[in-house]
């Protein structure tokens, strides 16, 4: 089967996670909030990782930066590394299931938050709690579905 | 980073940048403006009717107050020539709305709709109808990212109405307060004192209100006493703010029509 050029449908799910990101919610849900954008990384250079690699995390997450008000390039180097240890590991973790995937998600998530933090803190942003990891439970949660959707839209549209 | 944190180049490629994300905050942005769209158009018309007539009798109850400020304000103006002080200047206001985006950590920043193209600057005071919001920290072609005066990286000089003790307010970062530094023990601050920023520092325009003290305590030992303060601004609802040009003297009228008026 010839492979069609469908590229731009992993734009629209990046799109859509940097949406999901900047949406607004309610206080008490702020915190739980999934890292919907080092998620949706992770998925593409699993799949694909020709395609995705660090280059398209590092853009990602300057847009991130910009979108948050964070420092420049902050969840630039954060998400550069899920992209790079996810493609150092992709072959492997492809044969994994899903709650097995869920844990690696889970790590590489809050390797990202710690980044992140780590950043925050050294410029005197520092956190008042653990509670920014709480994403991480909600991205491990989230993932088996995530990765559900975005293989059938993946399968569909044929990218490979 | 480094770079972005010490020094200004990158504030203009963040610029750019932003005009790349607006739409997605945009997007973001639509449903709720699409909810109040449909609010208001869906409304009955008894409703509407009601609002018209509160607002008509609060419009009458502004206006004179203005008579009367507008009295004052030539007053002012004649006993400052008397004493030969410099006469202080009008400033033009610009009406923005807040977007519905959400920032990281997350509630003491917020998008505006306004942008450079309006002449939006960095440092610029945004005021609600209340007090002083905070201030304009990114500047985007069209949006722009404000920080609220209770981000622990906030501080407005202000003055105690009461007193005229002046100190600096510096935000809580998370509990959206504020509180006041290096005020000697033997200072006049007592609790529910209102502060109006004081224009020090050239940043604020003076005698906007901006808290009120709600916690005076003096440890014994300290150097200094330990003051609470709540924002007057209402910071977590505000839908609509002022930006404010401050000394900005004759412009009165802007293009932008029902958005604009001077003080």
């Amino acid at each position: 089967m010839a492979i069609r050029h469908n590229y731009w449908i992993v734009l629209v799910t990046f799109l859509a996670a940097l949406m999901l990101t900047v949406m607004p919610l309610p206080d008490w849900i702020v915190a739980w909030r999934p890292t919907w954008v080092a998620m949706v990384v992770i998925y593409w250079s699993l799949a694909l990782p020709q395609r995705v690699g660090i280059g398209t995390a590092w853009v990602l997450g300057i847009l991130l930066d910009v979108l948050q008000g964070s420092l420049l390039g902050q969840h630039a180097i954060g998400l550069a590394i899920v992209a790079y240890v996810t493609l150092k590991l992709h072959l492997q973790i492809r044969q994994h299931p899903l709650y097995q995937q869920s844990l690696f998600v889970g790590l590489l998530v809050a390797i990202y938050l710690c980044l992140v933090v780590w950043v925050n803190g050294i410029i005197g942003r520092s956190p008042h709690s653990w509670s920014f990891l709480t994403p991480v439970m909600t991205s491990m949660l989230l993932w088996p579905w995530l990765f559900v959707i975005l293989r059938d839209i993946r399968r569909r549209a044929r990218i490979a | 980073m480094t770079v972005d944190r010490k020094m200004d180049y990158l504030e203009t490629v963040r610029g750019h940048l932003s005009s790349v994300v607006y739409p997605i905050q945009y997007l973001v942005n639509l449903p709720v403006k699409v909810g109040d769209w449909m609010s208001e158009s869906l409304d009955t018309r008894e409703n509407l009717l009601k609002e018209n007539e509160k607002l008509k009798a609060q419009n009458l109850l502004l206006k004179t107050h203005t008579q009367k400020y507008q009295s004052l304000a030539l007053e002012n103006q004649r006993l400052r020539g008397l004493i030969e002080s410099p006469i202080r200047q009008r400033e033009r206001v610009l009406v923005a709305d807040l977007m519905a985006v959400d920032q990281e950590n997350s509630t003491n920043k917020f998008i505006l709709n306004k942008g450079s193209e309006e002449g939006v600057y960095i440092g610029q005071p945004i005021v609600d109808s209340s007090g002083i919001m905070g201030q304009v920290v990114h500047v985007g072609p069209s949006s722009s990212t404000g920080m609220m005066v209770t981000d622990n990286e906030h501080a407005i000089p202000v003055e105690v109405v009461r007193s005229g003790v002046r100190a600096i307010a510096t935000g809580e970062g998370i509990s959206r307060e504020m509180r006041l530094d290096y005020v000697p023990p033997e200072s006049d601050v007592k609790e529910g004192d209102l502060l109006v920023s004081s224009g020090l520092g050239g940043h604020f325009t003076e005698g906007y209100p901006v808290g009120k003290v709600s916690e005076v305590e003096l440890h014994p030992g300290d150097n200094f006493m330990t003051i609470k303060i709540q924002p007057v601004a209402n910071l977590a609802k505000a839908r609509e703010v002022l930006l404010v040009w401050p000394g900005t003297s004759d412009i009165n009228i802007e293009t932008d029509p029902g958005t604009v008026a001077t003080r």
